[in-house]
């Protein structure tokens, strides 16, 4: 296993809209100051503002924790919310639970899981309902030339 | 097409990034829903949007949007456009409706990214 260059945690408050996509941004920030390049920096930072808007969105609090390794971004983000009771289904592209006002805001347009899977390298995710969703998901480095 | 040219065809204010007219704009990406646009969008595309929230902008940055057109007369508040001055992405607002400005767009040669 390749050796953690860098790991933070950050707490993701669900419903706070206002907030939704500040995490992201922050990584973002951290991924540009190390150097890491455009295409990967874009991939990684989807995946994040996808996962935590979701968080925002569904969710009652969670956490998301970024992990850089020398090839590679991980991300885990884990929420205590409703669940994904089919997870089969939430991968199809327009698929989606959202309400009318989170439309209203942009999101749930059923491609925020497609998005994740179509910008992670590895994509895992755990899921109870009545519980919470974890996302787990890894952006390897340099491998998209 | 340059920004400034968008911006006189579609009878535009200039919100923020007076000073970055002279981008080039060759694709556009055109949505409310910000998944699809960090879905199709490639890199440096005009994003036009009828949303006006933070999450427009921050989209737009994380996308890689070179510009933010919202559509309808939407406004975005100070705070957001002041985020947007951060991020060094401009902003420009239309009274015309996202049909009306896409066909404008495509008549002066624009293409969409699917």
């Amino acid at each position: 296993m390749a050796a953690e260059l860098m790991r933070e945690s950050y707490e993701i408050q669900g419903g706070n809209f206002d907030r939704g996509g500040e995490i992201s941004g922050e990584i973002k920030s951290v991924l540009l100051d190390l150097g890491i390049s455009a295409p990967d920096i874009r991939r990684a930072v989807i995946v994040a503002f996808e996962a935590e808007m979701n968080v925002v969105m569904y969710a009652w609090k969670g956490t998301l924790t970024f992990i850089l390794t020398e090839d590679a971004v991980d991300l885990i983000v884990r929420d205590e919310g409703p669940g994904i009771p089919d997870l089969e289904l939430a991968f199809q592209e327009g698929y989606t639970t959202a309400t009318d006002e989170m439309r209203e805001l942009g999101f749930g347009f059923g491609m925020g899981l497609p998005n994740m899977k179509k910008n992670s390298d590895e994509l895992r995710i755990e899921t109870e309902v009545g519980k919470g969703t974890s996302v787990i998901a890894r952006i390897r480095l340099n491998a998209h030339e | 097409m340059k920004l400034r040219e968008i911006r006189d065809l579609l009878q535009c204010e200039v919100l923020a990034g007076d000073d970055s007219l002279s981008i080039d704009v060759q694709q556009v990406v055109a949505s409310d829903g910000m998944s699809e646009i960090l879905a199709f969008a490639k890199s440096k595309e005009l994003m036009v949007t009828g949303l006006t929230n933070i999450q427009s902008i921050r989209t737009a940055d994380f996308a890689g949007c070179c510009a933010v057109l919202y559509c309808r007369g939407k406004r975005p508040d100070n705070r957001v456009i002041e985020y947007a001055r951060n991020k060094k992405i401009p902003v420009l607002v239309t009274r015309m409706i996202m049909f009306d400005i896409c066909a404008l767009l495509a008549s002066k040669g624009l293409k969409g990214v699917s």
